[in-house]
């Protein structure tokens, strides 16, 4: 049966064999020669590749690709200011091009401008048409360091896009700083030989002092809602507190994201890569690259956590001499000697390569961002997977805003037989970071979605139905930080399901679980206390005015509601329950790097911390929040 | 409508009873509780020398400042209050009535005093047991859901009701049958026929059944209301008539007879009034598919639930007569439950013409 199937797919290949002949003379075949088919052997670029393959982009369909030709230009105006030291300012704008000089409205639209503005260092003249038009070109690449992009396609493949759907350049404007002058491009790729083609490369004026501005010209489609380029601003907001965003969105509002938080991440280091983290090919690579003279050196130099001592020790037990030039180890031995490193007890690697968001900096954007009572966040000590430090944070927001309550309790309507208070089953959301990048497409198949899915949220006080996300007013915020973030594929979607990464987001997210169970039960504690309470108040009224009734009006009615009154304080939590409520005036317990939003306002202590510590304006512009005190109270850093 | 009380308010005394103990706890800083019979299985026995279920004296405590109760003990209070407006109009009224008179939002909530009619009415049931006072003395009535035809003539309002003349749909019982409200002028019927269904009392009294055998033909189409069950109890206690009891072979129909018979698990304290333990139980008997031929094609599997019921059945104490328990076994062992309706294979006319004459003919009945 299979050697049948086999003859059949080798038809062009042999045809002596009979079935194959019976088909050919039923459809002839073209008979192609190796030469000929040498001839038509050539090279594809990578532009071309991608041309052709944009959906690995993240170009599948319009919505998206409008999504991700903002994402790129946004992450790299971030990851530039950062590296720079400068608190990034960002202004990203959309607008519709008008077809046949009319211009539909933005949810019918076709073609987009995206401009994307920074205020950071800018970018000398010479690299500009590069960096925009040649794909895998960039500094992040062949360095191990934290940082948003990675492998230099993204803007230059946004151009590419441009380019193809509507045929314009892209445009930039870049100045490195008041004294120098600004640069204006228009570059465009050539796909053959994935090299930028300049149109047009000119001094002009430009009223910004500093910073880099880039314009694309692409077939999109605006869509509100899920995925969409508010909700990425939005989130992207979140995880970088410390950025200021504004957005002018197609429909003609402004959004503001402000800075909430003021200081800059601290920078992260570059680091050599960690033996285990490399495979036997890359060794080899880096045996023919290295700038050492003996094994040994290369060892300890071209490697973290390896030291000369450790070198030495290694080559002696793969029988390899030290001394050996690194260009000689060839085949056998040197596997021999990759063996041994990868058996080798090595310390794991550095970590100051990373730069977490901090769990003070999460509490502040989930708190600027998300309305709700209670927040937290955990930032996991660093762990390694592959040889490649990563560090999970993971954060919470629970509950709606008590004034929320208020604005959508409608007066109390008498409800007639059969009528119920419908519960809203709303899901959980789950927030996705790579790298500070919010990742909005292929939530079921990031590592991060599936730890939610496999913790068992009903230890937490939350209900969960079976291989579902938590029910709740809940946002679950997870984010990992690593110098090479593992993701499914190009267009950066989801994050690969290592054990090691699936073990860190969990722990992190049972942190965050136990706080919220903690502070659900306290609620729930008192919350049932008041409701004891409240059923005897509410009872007691009827109760009394039947007895007045029954005994024709002849009950001191008041005295018998205080007497009844006075029974149930005495039966319930009692003044007890006011306490645990913070209903004298007294705060509900705090949580480590928790706030607490009640009626009377934002609660924030961090267990233990002793001094007072630094109390930060939590921006009072942002809608909700503008009329009461918030405040956040930040303990000392534990 | 004039209505006369025995005692005149000596329910209401009861009912105000409520709020003094309310007042008093209060006074005292005491809970107030109320005790109430327990209304099921576990606090009756059967009296068998009355041949009659009797209430045990286990009472359940009622307090307002428990959660699980509170509510309850309000709606009670409610309850309690409209049944003593009631009485003090002299109005008589239906428990649907009760529910909507005594339902309101509360104030400042978005909590009604009662959601369904489910909730007052067990509270009503409680009250009867609790103030030891009938359902007819709270002036509550349930619907007229039962019919009357035969030599009988009643006194109903001053109305002179002869109820052989009413042609095929007879006389719509009252629930309210007490002498005071229904007097009975005169009676020459030889016994009563109590049908479970009105399908088949419609048949016999279409067929003028009871003129051929002088006998008054009763229904209260399906489990028979207090006024029904009254009524049947007058007659045989005034007019010293037996009673036969024709219901469907299944479980459900049992019970029927049995409720008629020894008075109800629920109103166990009404027996006294309502029950008749001298009925017999006529039809349909799991042996008459046998005797009468009845193809087992018109028979219904019996399901789980009346298997269960049926078992249940053979433990109460009333059932335990060897004749009963041989009867209840006979039908589990066949697997099948028959309708009265399943006559009407054999012919339309079977039950009048064939089936009941045979059957007191042959004296054929359970004790």
């Amino acid at each position: 049966m299979t050697r049948k199937r086999e003859s059949v797919t080798a038809v062009s290949q042999s045809a002596s064999d009979p079935a194959a002949r019976r088909k050919s003379s039923s459809s002839p075949v073209e008979r192609v020669t190796a030469v000929e088919m040498g001839a038509r052997q050539r090279e594809i670029s990578v532009s071309e590749f991608f041309t052709k393959n944009r959906h690995l982009l993240g170009f599948d369909n319009p919505r998206k690709a409008l999504l991700t030709c903002v994402k790129e230009a946004v992450d790299n105006a971030l990851d530039a200011c950062e590296e720079a030291g400068i608190l990034p300012d960002v202004t990203v704008r959309l607008e519709v091009v008008p077809i046949d000089g009319t211009t539909p409205p933005a949810s019918q639209a076709t073609r987009f401008r995206v401009t994307v503005t920074d205020n950071g260092p800018g970018i000398v003249r010479q690299q500009i048409p590069r960096i925009f038009a040649k794909l895998l070109y960039g500094s992040k690449f062949h360095r191990l360091r934290m940082s948003r992009g990675q492998q230099g396609i993204g803007i230059s493949a946004a151009g590419m896009y441009a380019q193809l759907t509507t045929g314009k350049p892209v445009r930039i404007i870049s100045r490195t700083g008041p004294r120098a002058a600004a640069h204006f491009f228009e570059v465009q790729i050539d796909t053959k030989k994935n090299e930028p083609l300049v149109h047009e490369s000119k001094q002009i004026e430009w009223d910004q002092l500093r910073g880099t501005q880039v314009a694309l010209e692409i077939e999109g489609r605006y869509q509100k809602g899920r995925a969409s380029v508010d909700e990425w601003l939005e989130q992207t907001s979140i995880a970088n507190p410390h950025a200021k965003l504004t957005y002018y969105t197609p429909e003609g509002e402004i959004k503001e994201y402000v800075r909430a938080y003021h200081e800059l991440p601290p920078s992260p280091r570059e680091i050599k890569p960690h033996p285990y983290g490399i495979e036997f090919g890359m060794f080899l690579k880096m045996l023919q690259e290295t700038k050492s003279h003996t094994v040994a050196g290369f060892l300890a130099s071209d490697f973290c956590r390896v030291s000369p001592q450790s070198a030495e020790q290694m080559c002696r037990e793969a029988k390899v001499s030290p001394q050996m030039k690194p260009r000689d180890l060839k085949g056998a031995v040197a596997e021999t000697l990759y063996r041994t490193i990868q058996n080798t007890k090595l310390m794991a690697p550095p970590t100051n390569c990373l730069s977490p968001i901090g769990e003070k900096a999460i509490l502040s954007g989930l708190y600027k961002q998300i309305k709700g009572e209670f927040y937290t966040a955990v930032t996991r000590p660093p762990a390694v997977y592959r040889g490649n430090p990563f560090v999970i944070e993971a954060g919470l927001a629970y509950g709606r805003r008590p004034e929320e309550h208020d604005t959508t309790a409608k007066p109390a309507v008498p409800k007639a037989e059969g009528e119920q208070v419908e519960d809203d089953v709303e899901l959980a959301r789950v927030i996705r970071y790579a790298n500070r990048v919010p990742l909005l497409y292929q939530q079921s198949a990031c590592a991060t979605f599936k730890a939610v899915l496999g913790l068992s949220w009903k230890n937490y006080g939350v209900a969960q139905s079976r291989g579902a996300l938590p029910a709740g007013p809940m946002v679950i915020f997870v984010h990992m930080a690593s110098v090479w973030v593992p993701f499914t594929s190009e267009s950066k979607e989801a994050i690969a399901d290592y054990d090691e990464i699936h073990k860190e987001i969990t722990l992190a997210l049972r942190e965050c679980g136990r706080r919220l169970g903690l502070y659900l039960r306290r609620r729930e504690r008192a919350a049932s206390e008041y409701r004891r309470r409240n059923i005897f108040e509410l009872y007691i009224e009827e109760v009394v005015e039947a007895c007045s009734r029954l005994k024709g009006g002849k009950v001191p009615k008041e005295k018998l509601k205080k007497q009844l009154q006075h029974i149930a304080l005495s039966r319930t939590g009692g003044t007890k329950t006011d306490e645990v409520l913070g209903k004298t005036g007294e705060g509900p317990e705090g949580l480590p790097h928790s706030i607490i939003v009640t009626e009377d306002g934002v609660e924030s202590k961090t267990a233990g911390a002793s001094e007072a510590g630094e109390t930060v304006k939590v921006d009072e512009s942002s809608p909700g929040a503008a009329k009461r005190a918030a405040r956040i109270r930040r303990g000392a850093t534990v | 409508m004039t209505i006369k009380t025995k005692k005149p308010g000596s329910v209401e005394k009861k009912l105000v009873g409520l709020a003094d103990l309310v007042i008093q706890a209060a006074e005292r800083s005491k809970d107030p509780t109320l005790q109430i019979p327990i209304r099921a299985l576990s606090n009756v026995s059967f009296n068998e020398r009355k041949g009659m279920i009797e209430m045990g004296d286990k009472k359940q405590a009622r307090s307002f400042f428990n959660v699980g109760m509170a509510k309850k003990f309000m709606q009670t209070m409610l309850v309690a209050d409209a049944l003593a407006e009631l009485q003090r109009a002299e109005l008589t009224t239906s428990l649907r009535e009760i529910y909507y008179r005594t339902k309101h939002t509360i104030r400042d909530s978005h909590e009604n005093t009662f959601d369904t009619q489910d909730e007052s009415d067990p509270i009503i049931e409680d009250l009867e047991v609790s103030l030891a006072a009938l359902r007819e003395e709270l002036h509550v009535r349930a619907e007229n859901a039962g019919s009357i035809v035969g030599p009988v003539v009643f006194g109903d309002d001053g109305d002179r009701v002869d109820c052989s003349k009413l042609g095929k749909g007879g006389y719509s019982v009252p629930s309210i049958v007490e002498p005071e409200y229904l007097e009975i002028r005169r009676c020459t019927a030889d016994f009563v026929l109590l049908v479970e269904k009105g399908t088949q009392w419609n048949r016999l009294s279409e067929d003028k059944f009871w003129r051929r055998y002088n006998c008054i033909l009763l229904t209260g189409n399906g489990q028979p209301p207090r006024g029904v069950r009254r009524l049947a109890r007058r007659l045989h206690e005034e007019q010293r008539l037996p009673i036969y009891v024709l219901v469907d072979n299944d479980p459900w129909g049992y019970y029927i007879y049995s409720v008629v018979k020894q008075g109800s698990i629920n109103l166990a304290f009404e027996s006294q009034r309502m029950a008749i333990p001298k009925a017999k139980f006529i039809g349909l008997s799991s042996a008459d598919p046998e005797r009468y031929g009845l193809p087992r094609n018109v028979g219904i599997k019996l399901n789980d639930k009346d298997v269960a019921r049926a078992k249940e059945l053979m433990n109460y104490q009333w059932f335990k007569k060897p004749a009963w328990q041989a009867e209840i076994k006979r039908m589990l062992a066949s697997g099948l439950k028959y309708e009265l309706d399943a006559l009407a294979n054999k012919d339309f006319q079977y039950l009048t013409k064939q089936y009941l004459p045979r059957k007191l003919r042959e004296r054929d009945w359970l004790d």
